[in-house]
């Protein structure tokens, strides 16, 4: 098999605010804008970002669970938008996804085993027999007793919910999982629990992942490559331990900077970057990060900075640390600047 | 790790289910009031022909007879059994009441879930319905029979159509609430068709509050029945229902109380008992309630 596993082009969601029958023109949320990235097999790509930067809703867009505004998404160089109702059923066996809150996720009415079957059983018939060897399998995969096969989901508790989850995900014996939030709504060490077995799964199973969270641990735990989003957009995307060692964009650098280190001996740096994420209906102008920008120059409220390949392999959107003309080059020092985290 | 290896017996869910059931049953005697009540009823009023007499047969010397021997609940204005136009009229009023519940909850779910779950139709129907309700229930009733005459089956219609309404807009906004849980959207994403999506993942959740909103309309339904044929626009009068006989006795209260009281108590009773029944299922399919171990 040629090229990635997943690849992604301009992807584009733009939600109308109101129906706008009476009005010209309404107002859009501009909730993902001209994202592109691919995920190899066998690997994880994470997408990390504040609240409300888009994450989820590009994992929406990839399970096709809304449509796109523009952009396309491939699979194995085919494109999902274009496919038709019975090929994108198919399609569906290639990608899963697991859900943010392992509560809301399972439906309250069936049994773990109905649950975790019922995907196959979408695609095709299951006797009694297959179906319960079919179960007793997939909870041994997520390291659940078959027994638990007749519980239904208020008799689990959210570990376990999550292992259900994930079970379900794995039942179709997909190339990639999305997992949006999967680990966010557990306790610290359930999720590492959960973490360790999406490790131990991919490993087994060559699974790729996008893995979208707003943990910054969780991420430097699993991830290959990262994505980092704000307002929509990506502004850098990097191998993992490059982007923790070394980030570039003055958005990670405070991204990372706020992020709590179990180390009390380590003095907090005081957040760089001031004020709240404005609202994607009226985006800034120019590089959506330039008013917190403390090295927002005048071009960064005139022009959206491309992504600009660095040495290192990585992406970055920044007027300032990663000028589109000229050679590529290593990240020179700002008005601010931080140690890096070890 | 000895639980994983450990070997899987499969306890047979069927019966599980059924002691599951019968315990609740137990744990909620609603339910066994309600229904037993209405059961009784139903068998009754179907075996009517094996014990109770000719409603019909008129006797006038025998006009306005209190409780006897022979007639357990005396005779009315033209000496007929109040016993068995009562049993008998227990048949119109349940098959009324059961037939306008059922086609009204079954209409009302399927106009309902279109309404939820296909945006473009949720205003028109919504609407549509709107209007329905403004009208009172028992003059479109009226209004309809008007139309084209008395009968059962226009009957049935009219009292059915004013009842849609509120099981529609119930079933709508579950659909609606429904829909958005991201249970939906994982079957969506497990490859779920759409008719699948709604039977299974979407119809289920509707039931426990149908089930009473059913029972409500249905209780309606006789009530309605015997509004209208009170009123003289129902079953020919000819034929014995509670509406009817209690139109008919109510000049002779005075002087053969049980000609009005037994089609009124059983009207009553009925309904109270077609209500428990509701609220009785309505915790039995609360998931929050179910124990299965």
């Amino acid at each position: 098999m040629n090229g990635p596993l997943l690849k992604v082009e301009k992807l584009t969601k733009h939600y109308p605010l109101g129906s706008g029958t009476f009005k010209k023109s309404v107002p859009l949320i501009r909730a993902v804008e001209d994202v592109s990235f691919s995920v190899e097999a066998g690997e994880t790509l994470c997408i990390v970002g504040e609240s409300g930067c888009g994450k989820s809703t590009v994992a929406r867009l990839l399970m096709r669970l809304v449509e796109p505004t523009g952009g396309r998404v491939l699979i194995d160089g085919t494109d999902v938008a274009g496919l038709k109702k019975d090929a994108l059923h198919a399609w569906r066996r290639r990608m899963q996804m697991v859900f943010q809150d392992p509560y809301s996720s399972l439906n309250p009415r069936l049994t773990a085993g109905q649950i975790i079957t019922e995907p196959v059983e979408n695609f095709e018939r299951l006797s009694r027999k297959q179906r319960q060897a079919l179960a007793a399998d997939l909870l041994r995969k997520v390291g659940m007793s078959p027994e638990m096969m007749q519980r239904l989901p208020s008799e689990l508790s959210g570990g376990q919910r999550q292992r259900l989850g994930i079970a379900r995900a794995l039942s179709l014996n997909p190339s990639l999982i999305i997992a949006d939030e999967a680990v966010s709504a557990l306790d610290v060490s359930v999720q590492a629990q959960i973490l360790n077995l999406l490790l131990d799964l991919q490993q087994q199973m060559g699974l790729a992942f996008v893995f979208i969270s707003h943990d910054l641990g969780v991420v430097e735990h699993i991830g290959h490559r990262v994505a980092v989003m704000y307002l929509g957009r990506i502004v850098e995307l990097a191998p993992c331990e490059a982007l923790f060692a070394n980030p570039v964009h003055p958005y990670t650098e405070a991204l990372i900077a706020a992020a709590p280190v179990p180390d009390p001996t380590r003095v907090r740096l005081e957040a760089p970057v001031e004020g709240e994420v404005p609202s994607p209906i009226n985006p800034p102008s120019g590089c959506a990060f330039h008013p917190r920008c403390p090295l927002a120059v005048e071009r960064c409220g005139i022009e959206v900075p491309p992504l600009v390949p660095m040495a290192d392999g990585r992406v970055v959107a920044c007027h300032v640390r990663a000028p589109a003309t000229g050679i590529p080059r290593q990240p020179d020092v700002g008005s601010f600047s931080l140690t890096p985290l070890a | 790790m000895t639980l994983l290896s450990a070997p899987i017996e499969y306890v047979p869910t069927g019966r599980l289910r059924i002691s599951a059931m019968s315990r609740l049953v137990r744990r909620h005697p609603l339910v066994l009031i309600g229904g037993g009540l209405l059961l009784l009823l139903v068998i009754l009023a179907l075996a009517a022909p094996l014990y109770a007499g000719d409603p019909m047969n008129m006797d006038p010397y025998k006009r306005l007879q209190p409780p006897s021997a022979e007639m357990w609940f005396g005779t009315d204005n033209l000496g007929r059994d109040v016993f068995a136009r009562t049993i008998f009229g227990a048949r119109i009023s349940l098959m009324v009441g059961l037939i306008s519940a059922a086609c009204a909850t079954l209409a009302g779910l399927l106009i309902g879930v279109v309404a939820g779950y296909v945006r473009s139709f949720d205003n028109v129907i919504m609407r549509l319905m709107d209007a329905l309700m403004s009208i009172p229930t028992i003059l479109l009733a009226i209004a309809l029979i008007a139309l084209t005459g008395p009968g059962i089956g226009i009957l049935i219609v009219a009292i059915t159509i004013p009842q849609l309404p509120s099981i529609t807009r119930l079933v709508r906004s579950v659909v609606l609430g429904v829909r958005e849980r991201p249970y939906v959207e994982a079957a969506l994403c497990g490859g779920a068709r759409l008719p699948k999506v709604l039977w299974r993942h979407i119809l289920p959740s509707t039931i426990p509050s149908l089930m009473v909103q059913s029972a409500i309309v249905c209780a309606d339904a006789i009530l309605t029945e015997a509004g209208l044929s009170f009123l003289g626009v129902g079953v020919p009068p000819e034929i014995p229902s509670w509406g009817n006989m209690i139109a008919s006795s109510r000049l002779y209260l005075a002087v053969a109380p049980m000609t009005i009281f037994a089609p009124g108590i059983c009207l009553a009773v009925t309904v109270l008992a077609v209500n428990l029944l509701g609220d009785g299922l309505r915790d039995l399919f609360d998931p929050r309630g179910k124990r299965r171990r």
